[in-house]
């Protein structure tokens, strides 16, 4: 019953591989980590699943609800893959700069949309229920993620750990079934790197999620996992279980040197 | 339709050439300051229109003849070259990239304004000089010696350039720079100086080539600059921006379109200026990077 | 709304100003009304000072179609004249009497169907911009997938081809000799009330979840796809409603000047609105229109400077073009120094007016102390 089935996924850039045949499978519910040194090809990873690249070789499946037949989104545009029901964070915040925290989260309701824009500009009872909605649904997401007092500040205003929550709630805001972190612990406090273990278990739960996770922080990735890969120059050297990654001689000596970044 | 004879489709080589070898002079401007700055400089087609300008000037109320005049006619626009980057675009190095280009459209229309303070809305007759303008029969076709001439100043001019960024300390603090300035500062480059040699150079050539411009179609006035810069911008996107040898083909290439569509279709003669437009629209869907460029995509 | 009123959380002085801030703008805006009734029967202004109010509605509306592509969706675009042109050239032929349409085409004949056209004033205006979004609906679809400076390059080349097409096909348009005799039905009244009717569009667009997305592709178009915004479909929206809008400024134009050809046409005016927009701020409705009236009217106003003026001892004698110089050095000092414009991508409210003119003195001092410093760390 996986919800996300990667085949063979290639990317190239050039004369480089930055992902060379990756095949991961993830499945309802599980909370899945992709780990590897820096330039691994993990983002790549991610952005052709999102359908922002579209990958050289291979084929990306999906199915929202797990089933047997998967479709493929190979190369789809990313807002279609988005309406599919797949989320993602970035690893290089990208909060809508010139906007507050609130529209921040609203924009990633549009997708759910039905009136048209000149419905919407003239007041149609039908596009105002619609804001209301967006807007009580905003909200109690803000609220959800601690950033409720913030709603209506930049969101470039807010300190780096509070950004990446508000992405987390962007990203939730398009109601996904599968959702993709890419480096949620960066630029974190300790504090919230701490809490943010219990935070995705409880998103994961509170929103019947599957969640694929690329961190660099160990101690998070062990703890938060069901299961992990592991790319190096873009090939996966490992698979398994926390347990067995921690104990596996080639990612130790992938690591080696780079291990414990923080 | 009239029948092509072969000696309209010598004359018209000769042109398609001669036409292409004058866009490439001005379009390797637009591609060196693309390349180090991402910048379409809307202000080049002004620059090319001083040019004229001072061509003018230094031969008709300076008495200086046509070779001193031009040669002080370049120097003088290789400086305004200078000017323009110093006082319109190094304050917004910091700056949004399109911040820039703002500015650069700004800089186009402060330049027509001056030129009309300046040298007055009227339309003025450059200089003729009979050494580049004489015909010249060869078989059957009559030729400008211009069009002997042009291509020629052309090629060598190109091959120095290409000396000059491939070979010598300067050209590889160019190259340097076009790839990535934080860099190039932390190895020692200055790359304020080497933006403003780029620009320097860029305005040179775009002066000989409003030179040449001005002995083929002798007309000048104000807006004289703004079309056939946007053309040779074109031409630089065609060849492949930020390539030098891209620019050159991309130009060769309009100046072939041009000359060829109206020899062949002359019920279009009207949209000639169109032309330009059309293939860039063609170029940037079917190949964005250009003929010669390579492809870069965007990092997220 | 209930949510909102309920909200600790909005900044308080938005609500305690409110009431007093919308009595201020009713208050101006009736006076302004008062005014240009008073100057339209002729109590004040004459017909030169009425065409230049007319004028700041043409050109706020142009800032307007561009400041929405540009300005709120980030599509650095430049092909506004050739909307203008479209939507100035249909106007015109709908509403230029057929007996004098005949008798001013005599380099080709008319088409007869264009002849024939007929419509009036308002009818011709919206068909202007229908067809004006047309072109831009038309031209959207290859250019909207290019970016930055690629987008502008490619529109103002569209727009040029529009141009060169106006030009060659004589019997539609009469060539490069234009359309005269365009009757003066843009009054006070009709460009002061369409301005209304734009401004309250595009600050109601701004406010619903399409101004939104548009102003979210602006600031991140990678983010907004990853939101599920489709970018090509937001695009395209504000690509054409932008068309449509410089199309009527165009129709309004026409209209205003009596007389149009292609040359009015060219990439210069593309360039003065796209100074409108940068002078008002781009992302800010009130900005283009303050911009626009600005522009327009300080362009008039330096016409002195064409006759030779004096200032103290020092006369400068009249010089042909001195206007326009000294106009493009302000806007290049805007461009360089104040580069958000006016009011950056905020809207114009009392409070900001109120915020401004209290820190005058202190900017006053700032902008000595800066100098200072400037000319003493200068090397
Ligand atoms: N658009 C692109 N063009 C060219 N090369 C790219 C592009 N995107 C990524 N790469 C290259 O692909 C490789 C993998 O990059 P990627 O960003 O996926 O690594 P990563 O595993 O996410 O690393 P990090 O931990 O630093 O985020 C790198 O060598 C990178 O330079
Ligand atoms: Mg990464």
């Amino acid at each position: 019953m996986s919800v996300l089935t990667t085949k063979g996924a290639t990317m190239r850039f050039g004369g480089v591989v930055a992902v060379d045949d990756l095949n991961i499978e993830v499945e309802r519910g599980e909370i899945v980590a992709l780990i590897g040194p820096n330039g691994a090809g993990k983002t790549t990873a991610f952005n052709m699943i999102t359908g922002v690249y579209t990958p050289t070789e291979g084929d990306v499946l999906f199915n929202k609800d797990g089933g047997k037949d998967m479709r493929t989104i190979t190369g789809k545009r990313p807002d279609l893959i988005t309406k599919m029901g797949i989320a993602r964070t970035f690893q290089n915040i990208r909060l809508f700069g010139e906007m507050t925290v609130l529209d921040n989260v609203m924009i990633a309701q549009h997708l759910h949309i039905k009136s048209g824009l000149f419905g919407a500009v003239i007041g149609w009872p039908r596009y105002y229920k619609e804001e209301r909605r967006m807007k009580d649904g905003a909200l109690a997401l803000l609220e959800r993620v601690g950033l409720l007092e913030e709603a209506y500040e930049l969101s470039t205003s807010l300190p780096y750990g509070k950004q990446r929550r508000l992405e987390i709630a962007r990203a939730l805001a398009t109601e996904p079934s599968l959702l993709l972190l890419d480096e949620p612990a960066a630029g974190m406090n300790p504090t919230e790197t701490l809490e943010l273990t219990e935070f995705v278990r409880q998103i994961r739960d509170e929103f019947d999620l599957t969640v694929l996770l690329i961190e660099h922080h160990m101690q998070i990735v062990m703890d938060i996992s069901d299961r992990i890969y592991v790319l190096d120059f873009g090939k996966t050297i490992a698979r398994g279980t926390p347990e067995e990654i921690q104990n596996n001689e080639r990612v130790i000596e992938a690591y080696l040197g780079v291990a414990d970044v923080d | 339709m009239s029948a092509i004879t072969s000696d309209m489709l010598l004359q018209s080589l000769a042109n398609a050439i001669t036409l292409g070898s004058l866009y490439a002079l001005v379009a390797i401007g637009y591609t060196m300051v693309y390349g180090i700055l991402r910048l379409i400089n809307f202000a080049h087609g002004e620059i090319f229109m001083m040019s004229m300008y001072f061509a003018f000037y230094f031969v008709t109320a300076a008495m200086l003849p046509w070779y001193l005049a031009f040669l002080f006619a370049i120097a003088c626009t290789g400086i305004l070259g200078i000017i323009i980057e110093r006082a319109a675009y190094r304050p917004l190095r910091e700056a949004p990239r399109i911040s820039l280009l703002i500015s650069s459209i700004g800089v186009s229309y402060l330049l027509q304004n001056l030129a009309v303070v300046l040298f007055s809305g009227i339309q003025k007759q450059f200089p003729p000089v009979a050494m580049f303008q004489d015909v010249i029969t060869i078989a059957n076709v009559r030729i400008q010696k211009l069009s002997i001439y042009v291509p020629l100043i052309t090629a060598v001019l190109v091959i120095v350039l290409l000396y000059l960024v491939n070979k010598t300390k300067i050209g590889m603090a160019m190259r340097a720079s076009s790839k990535d300035f934080e860099t190039s500062r932390l190895m020692g480059i200055n790359v304020n100086r080497v933006i403003a040699v780029t620009f320097c150079i860029g305005s040179v050539l775009a002066a000989v080539g409003a030179i040449m411009w001005g002995l083929k179609y002798p007309k000048i006035e104000p807006y004289v600059g703004t079309l056939p810069g946007l053309k040779c911008f074109i031409a630089a996107v065609i060849g492949g921006i930020g390539n030098i040898k891209g620019a050159v083909i991309g130009a060769l290439l309009l100046g072939f379109i041009e000359i060829f569509i109206v020899l062949f279709f002359p019920a279009l003669s009207g949209y000639k200026d169109a032309f330009a437009f059309v293939a860039l629209i063609v170029i940037l869907l079917v190949r964005p990077s250009g003929l010669v460029g390579e492809k870069i995509a965007n990092k997220v | 709304m209930s949510k909102e009123s309920k909200s600790p959380y909005l900044p308080a002085t938005t609500q305690k100003h409110k009431g007093l801030s919308r009595t201020l703008s009713i208050v101006v805006l009736a006076a302004f009304a008062v005014f240009l009734y008073m100057a339209n029967s002729g109590k004040i202004l004459g017909s030169y000072e009425l065409r230049i109010i007319r004028l700041c509605g043409v050109y706020a509306i142009a800032a307007l179609s561009m400041n929405l592509v540009n300005g709120f969706t980030g599509q650095f675009s430049l092909g506004q004249a050739g909307f203008m042109a479209i939507g100035a050239y249909v106007t015109s032929l709908f509403i230029i009497p057929t007996a004098q349409k005949t008798a001013m085409y005599y380099v080709e004949p008319i088409a007869p169907w264009v002849e024939s056209l007929q419509a009036p004033f308002i009818v011709a205006l919206i068909i202007g911009g229908l067809v004006a979004a047309l072109a831009a609906f038309l031209i959207g679809f290859p250019v909207l997938r290019l970016r930055g400076d690629y987008l502008a390059i490619a529109t103002l080349g569209f727009s040029e081809i529009i141009r060169i097409f106006i030009t060659n096909m004589i019997p539609i348009t009469n060539g490069s000799l234009g359309l005269k005799n365009i009757p003066d039905t843009a009054n006070v009244w009709w460009t002061t009330i369409a301005v209304a009717i734009v401004v309250i569009f595009m600050l109601r667009l701004m406010k619903t979840s399409y101004g939104r997305s548009f102003k979210a592709i602006r600031d991140d178009d990678v983010a907004a796809e990853a939101m599920g915004i489709s970018l090509f479909r937001h695009k395209m929206l504000s690509f054409v409603i932008g068309g449509f809008l410089a199309g009527i400024s165009g129709g309004l134009l026409a209209s205003v000047v009596g007389a149009i050809t292609p040359i009015y046409f060219r990439f210069t005016l593309a360039y003065e609105i796209l100074l409108i927009v940068v002078l008002g701020g781009q992302g800010s409705i009130t900005g283009s229109v303050v911009g626009a009236c600005i522009l327009t009217v300080a362009r008039e106003w330096l016409r002195f400077m064409d006759n030779g003026f004096s200032i103290g001892p020092l006369t400068v004698p009249p010089i042909a073009g001195m206007r326009m110089l000294v106009f493009s050095i302000l806007l290049m000092i805007i461009i360089l120094f104040y580069r958000r414009g006016l009011f950056g991508s905020n809207e114009f409210s009392w409070a900001g007016l109120l915020r401004v003119i209290k820190s005058i003195p202190q900017g006053i001092k700032r902008l000595f102390t800066r100098k200072a410093k400037a000319e003493g760390g200068g090397s």
